[in-house]
């Protein structure tokens, strides 16, 4: 490795050209494409941060799944599992919070922490099908995880026009949940919901948990070395591993329910834009720290509510954050040596 | 029933087909021990290419812009992970979300925001002579559109390339032990890139196939996780050339599964049938996964 490159890379600056590379190479391509730049800039700006109501009913609403799936795959990437599959685990969190809330009818102090333990336990168990492939039967979870999301589309699209479908049979969703199950939100002109802080509580609490705690200790040490874990620490690497996936997953799930009780009132096919698959963004961009991921999932809240303003105000399509979104990644991926592969999925 | 059997088998090998291509190439790209998590992008933006070679030069036009598209994507993944030395697994999945992110922005740029039905002629079916007249899986197998012939003819292809010549053992070679290939004097990075490349060509291949010889149009997103399960068919195949193509083809004939039971008179949701794939790719997976071995060096990056 020359000099050059090593000095950029122990330090930030690469990060920053990198992203002003591809912020130019996004605008250029959005210019070339014929897009009005200016107008799109405008709106995806005050559609972010233009205002205290984009703040918190457009950014910090579509922060919070990116938050809470973010989390989920920061705790398994840093305990060397790749759960790639926090998409799937978000929706069968939803299906399984909102058939919760429909059924419970109950005051709100029963009706919304049934329905997201719910939605946690159904992300956990959707997680523990990949954890069990890849104890078991060594199936990468790369691989299981993915497969696993495309099950879970098609069972939450089975779901929304067979079982659970509202009772008039029109419209592929289910009914609208209880007011009773509704997250309560903080105040009557704006759509924040309680949601938001219970994801940066989960955030401060798994960052604890993580630093200073055995078990967070164990978490650590397996992702960093499972032989190394096994055979000097004498730590139980199945049984760490296991635990990482169960929690991953349960974030996920929660995310899932929290949307349903937050935001949609209902489950539906495109619940999720893809929050699984952000989140991965997410997690890397926190390094994997648990309380940083906080500050990133707001990052791309903002983006993803930009984004959407962007489609409406300028006619530029929301896909376009996913290219801004990619060369985030690209540039992590260079600059700080995120890795995850060697990690803990060899066998 | 027997129109019902061909209708299977026909919808098996069509189902088959773009996977078997991407999977080939995935085998090579995995034998050289890269896992490209990449390739549900680069069978994507081969579908976009596709689309925009065809409406400008026509079918061949179509193909050409495919693979090349399929290979400028997949030599980006080797520019960071061969040279950069990043993480395989990350990188593939940026390559997938910039690849959806490019193919759907200039998608609505260039064909406007609905997507207006957007139709281009596609390759007609040639029956092989003789083949064809094979009871029952003669039309399914001989009577289809010519890639369907080319992915048939890779698979030996492969095979030989793989297991009889010089640079297929350096490809293994590279991919069990990168250190003891360097030492032999192989030059790693350079198979890798090229490995990758040729991934990336199948690739665009596959998605090409998809618009030119399937759908005849282009959505967003319409790999649907091919790229996906086609990762999950090479290793279902074990690495093998000829179990990939098995595999593909168990995967095919899971999906026209449908198509029998709805002769039958079965009505199942339609949910089930479109999941029943992904299902026994899974269970298939937990029967094989245990009792194979990756390449040895498959996914490592700091050796060498």
């Amino acid at each position: 490795m020359n000099v050059r490159r090593g000095v950029l890379r122990s330090s930030n600056v690469g990060v920053v050209l990198l992203l002003a590379a591809i912020v130019a190479g996004t605008g250029g391509v959005l210019i070339a494409a014929g897009f009005d730049l200016r107008r799109a800039v405008e709106a995806l700006i005050s559609g972010s941060l233009g205002s205290w109501y984009a703040i918190g009913s457009g950014t910090l609403v579509r922060a919070t799944p990116l938050i809470l799936t973010g989390l989920a795959v920061a705790v398994a990437f840093r305990a060397g599992v790749l759960n790639i599959g926090a998409e799937g685990q978000f929706v069968m969190g939803a299906a399984a919070g909102t058939a919760v809330a429909l059924s419970l009818h109950a005051p709100a102090v029963i009706s919304i922490p049934g329905a997201l333990l719910a939605g946690a336990f159904a992300g956990s168990a959707w997680a523990w099908i990949a954890a069990i492939l890849r104890s078991r039967f060594h199936v990468l979870e790369v691989i299981s995880t993915i497969l696993l999301n495309f099950l879970a589309l098609n069972l939450l699209s089975y779901l929304v026009r067979g079982p659970m479908q509202e009772p008039t049979h029109v419209y592929p969703q289910t009914l609208t949940i209880p007011i009773a199950a509704q997250l309560p939100r903080f105040g009557p002109m704006t759509r924040l919901h309680l949601g938001f802080a219970i994801a940066v509580v989960a955030c401060v609490a798994a960052w604890w948990a993580i630093r200073f705690t055995a078990g967070g200790f164990r978490l650590r040490a397996v992702g960093a070395n499972p032989f190394a874990a096994r055979s000097a620490g004498l730590i139980d690497v199945e049984r760490v591993t296991m635990g990482a996936f169960l929690a991953s997953g349960a974030l996920a799930g929660l995310a899932g329910a929290i949307e349903v009780c937050g935001v949609t009132y209902a489950v539906y096919e495109n619940i999720s834009p893809g929050y699984g698959y952000t989140a991965i963004a997410v997690a890397l961009l926190a390094r994997l720290n648990a309380a940083a991921v906080i500050a990133t999932g707001i990052v791309f809240g903002a983006l993803e509510a930009g984004g959407a303003a962007m489609q409406r105000d300028a006619g530029v399509p929301s896909v376009v954050v996913s290219v801004v979104e990619a060369g985030i990644i690209l540039a992590l991926v260079v600059f700080q040596r995120v890795r995850v592969t060697n990690a803990g999925s060899s066998q | 029933m027997s129109s019902a059997a061909t209708a299977f088998v026909d919808a098996t090998v069509r189902t088959a087909t773009p996977l078997v291509l991407a999977a080939m190439g995935e085998t090579v790209v995995e034998r050289a021990g890269v896992i490209n998590i990449g390739l549900e992008g680069v069978i994507l933006s081969g579908a976009f290419g596709a689309l925009v070679g065809a409406t400008h030069w026509g079918l061949l036009g179509g193909f050409a812009a495919g693979i090349l598209s399929g290979v400028v994507v997949s030599l980006l993944f080797a520019v960071f992970v061969v040279q950069l030395r990043c993480d395989q697994i990350i990188t593939g999945t940026a390559i997938t979300l910039l690849a959806v992110g490019l193919t759907g922005t200039l998608y609505r740029s260039l064909y406007g925001a609905s997507g207006a039905a957007l139709s281009i002629a596609t390759l007609a079916p040639n029956a092989l002579p003789l083949f064809s007249k094979i009871p029952v899986v003669g039309t399914g197998f001989f009577e289809q559109p010519l890639v369907a012939y080319v992915a048939y003819a890779l698979i030996p292809a492969i095979w030989w390339w793989t297991y009889r010549t010089h640079a297929g053992l350096a490809l293994r070679a590279v991919g069990e032990s990168p250190i003891a290939a360097e030492a032999a004097g192989v030059q790693v990075g350079r198979v890798r890139t090229g490995a990758i490349a040729f991934g990336g060509a199948l690739g665009g291949f596959s998605g090409a196939t998809l618009v030119l010889a399937q759908a005849g149009t282009f959505a967003e997103n319409m790999s649907a996780g091919r790229g996906f399960v086609a990762i999950a068919i090479v290793v279902l195949g074990r690495w093998h050339p000829l179990g990939v193509a098995l595999a593909a083809l168990l995967f095919g004939a899971s999906s026209a599964l449908q198509f029998l039971l709805q002769a039958i008179g079965l009505a199942l949701p339609y949910q089930l049938f479109l999941a029943l794939p992904y299902a026994l790719t899974l269970l298939a997976l937990a029967g094989v996964a245990g009792r194979v071995r990756a390449p040895a060096g498959l996914a490592r990056v700091d050796d060498v």
